[in-house]
């Protein structure tokens, strides 16, 4: 058994195009959801969510990367890009071949094939660009970091709706912790912010038309947002070796599946992956101090989560923090784990709690400290990153200040 | 008009509760039909295709919608004042 640690970070999302960016807005507490700027928003009923602004793919890329690279995996190449030049790793030789990349998404190329549907359906055109398959799969970011970066290893896509990222990132700590990898690539991105995509997430009647309120009484639902977050995980060894700069170490992972409902979250689902996260790290839930919270906002998973905090914590549960950045970068899906596991990197490492904004009734259902609106200064040791998606699968990491 | 607003709304809630519409009662609740949340977002998909019809619902805050949900017949009344509304 290897332990693992972060060496690299990197993010694009609604709150800043780097992490620098996003730790700053969340220490501010700052908001980055807003009015949608996408075509035909007008035919949408909800019409908020947390974009990427002041974005143009052709400063970032040129015409033949544009032609292959999807919205999401544009952000993936963004943050993999700070993720890996802040590691410092060059993959060649035997590292590239023991070194991989696996990220989370849930919707992949949504964007290509909202725009390509739209051609052939509404428009009329019998043909589209010849790049549309390799552009919308689900693995294309993965397979475009490990050809770019030279990642010979194991690479992969994990799709897992809103827990994608968290069982991504968790396989990249058993591939490096069981010796199958050195170094491995992980994260998730998501782009479904397209006419399309919020046309279908409308449907479930569980969006909010003005803001993403976790754990507040007058909650009214998810926003959705988009982005990426990308780590490198390393081998704590080699990562010494080398004098690396370390921002964490992963120190556990548990999955579990309520095997109840496609959509209703089970408290005793996240209550066994919570408490299997604590095992798998070997530490007792009195040593945590943080949780980044899976918090949507809405009625059914804040209350549920609570619940299964209050069931694995006990009396601690009282003392822990817990907070959802989904208030600030709204739920970026198949992404959402890996720009969340940011705010825990922050915890750890620069002793700053994101806060959960948008906080404004206490609930009896969510009685705990939820780090309202302002963000807090406390020395973390321990925290999880909660991810429970829908179809009852629930990915719960744990991680250690280093 | 073939069919009056409430035989149309009392056939889309008898299908997501698995009855007949003859066994569908004015008085009833949701609850007392079985219809979940999920047969409930599906219902309400029904009425606004058979109506072509907005309603307003939040799955998240079920009591402070305009649309009253409590029993068939309020169900009945809300989509009769829609149908009215969004005919005007």
């Amino acid at each position: 058994m290897h332990r693992v640690v972060i060496t690299g970070a990197g993010t694009i999302n609604p709150l800043g195009h780097c992490v620098a960016a996003t730790f700053e807005a969340m220490r501010e507490g700052r908001c980055g959801i807003g009015p949608l700027d996408i075509r035909d928003v007008d035919r949408l009923s909800i019409k908020i969510g947390g974009q990427v602004r002041d974005y143009d793919p052709h400063e970032r890329f040129n015409r033949q990367q544009q032609a292959l690279y999807d919205r999401f995996t544009q952000f993936t190449m963004i943050a993999a890009k700070e993720a890996i030049e802040q590691s410092g790793l060059e993959f060649t030789g035997a590292l590239a071949a023991e070194s991989g990349v696996v990220f989370g998404t849930s919707g992949g190329g949504l964007t290509t094939q909202d725009e390509n549907y739209r051609a052939v359906y509404e428009e009329g055109k019998n043909r589209v660009h010849p790049f549309i398959v390799p552009k919308l799969m689900n693995n294309a970011a993965a397979s475009h970091v490990s050809m770019t970066w030279n990642l010979k290893g194991p690479s992969f896509t994990v799709a897992t709706a809103c827990a994608s990222s968290n069982h991504a990132m968790g396989q990249a700590f058993w591939l490096v912790r069981n010796g199958a990898a050195r170094a491995m690539v992980t994260g998730g991105s998501e782009s479904m912010l397209c006419f399309g995509g919020v046309k279908a997430w409308e449907g479930l009647r569980v969006m909010s038309r003005d803001a993403c309120r976790p754990f507040s009484a007058n909650r009214n639902g998810m926003v959705q947002g988009e982005g990426a977050g990308v780590f490198v995980f390393e081998e704590y060894e080699h990562a010494r070796a080398r004098g690396a700069n370390i921002l964490a170490e992963v120190v556990g992972f548990s999955m579990t599946s309520d095997a109840a409902d496609i959509v209703m979250p089970s408290q005793q689902g996240a209550a066994r992956a919570m408490a299997g996260a604590l095992r798998d790290a070997g530490i007792d839930a009195g040593q945590v101090e943080y949780i980044n919270a899976h918090g949507t906002g809405t009625a059914a998973n804040d209350k549920t989560e609570c619940a299964a905090v209050a069931n694995v914590f006990g009396a601690h549960a009282d003392k822990v923090m817990i907070s959802s950045t989904k208030s600030m970068h709204g739920h970026l899906i198949g992404g959402t784990g890996a720009v969340e596991l940011l705010a825990v990197v922050m915890a750890l490492k620069d002793g700053v709690v994101a806060p959960t904004i948008g906080y404004q009734e206490p609930d009896p259902e969510c009685a705990l400290d939820v780090v309202p609106n302002e963000a807090r200064e406390a020395k973390v040791t321990y925290a999880l990153s909660n991810a429970f998606a829908f179809g009852g699968l629930n990915a719960v990491l744990a991680l250690k200040k280093m | 008009m073939t069919e009056n607003v409430k035989n149309r709304v009392i056939r889309i809630i008898a299908e997501q509760a698995l009855i007949a519409p003859g066994d569908v009662a004015m008085d009833q609740s949701l609850e007392d039909l079985s219809i979940d949340s999920m047969a409930l977002v599906e219902a309400i998909f029904a009425i606004e295709e058979e109506f072509d019809i907005q309603v307003p619902f939040n799955a998240n805050e079920p009591d402070k919608s305009e649309f009253d949900i409590s029993t068939v017949a309020t169900i009945v009344a809300a989509v009769e004042m829609l149908v009215a509304e969004q005919k005007a």
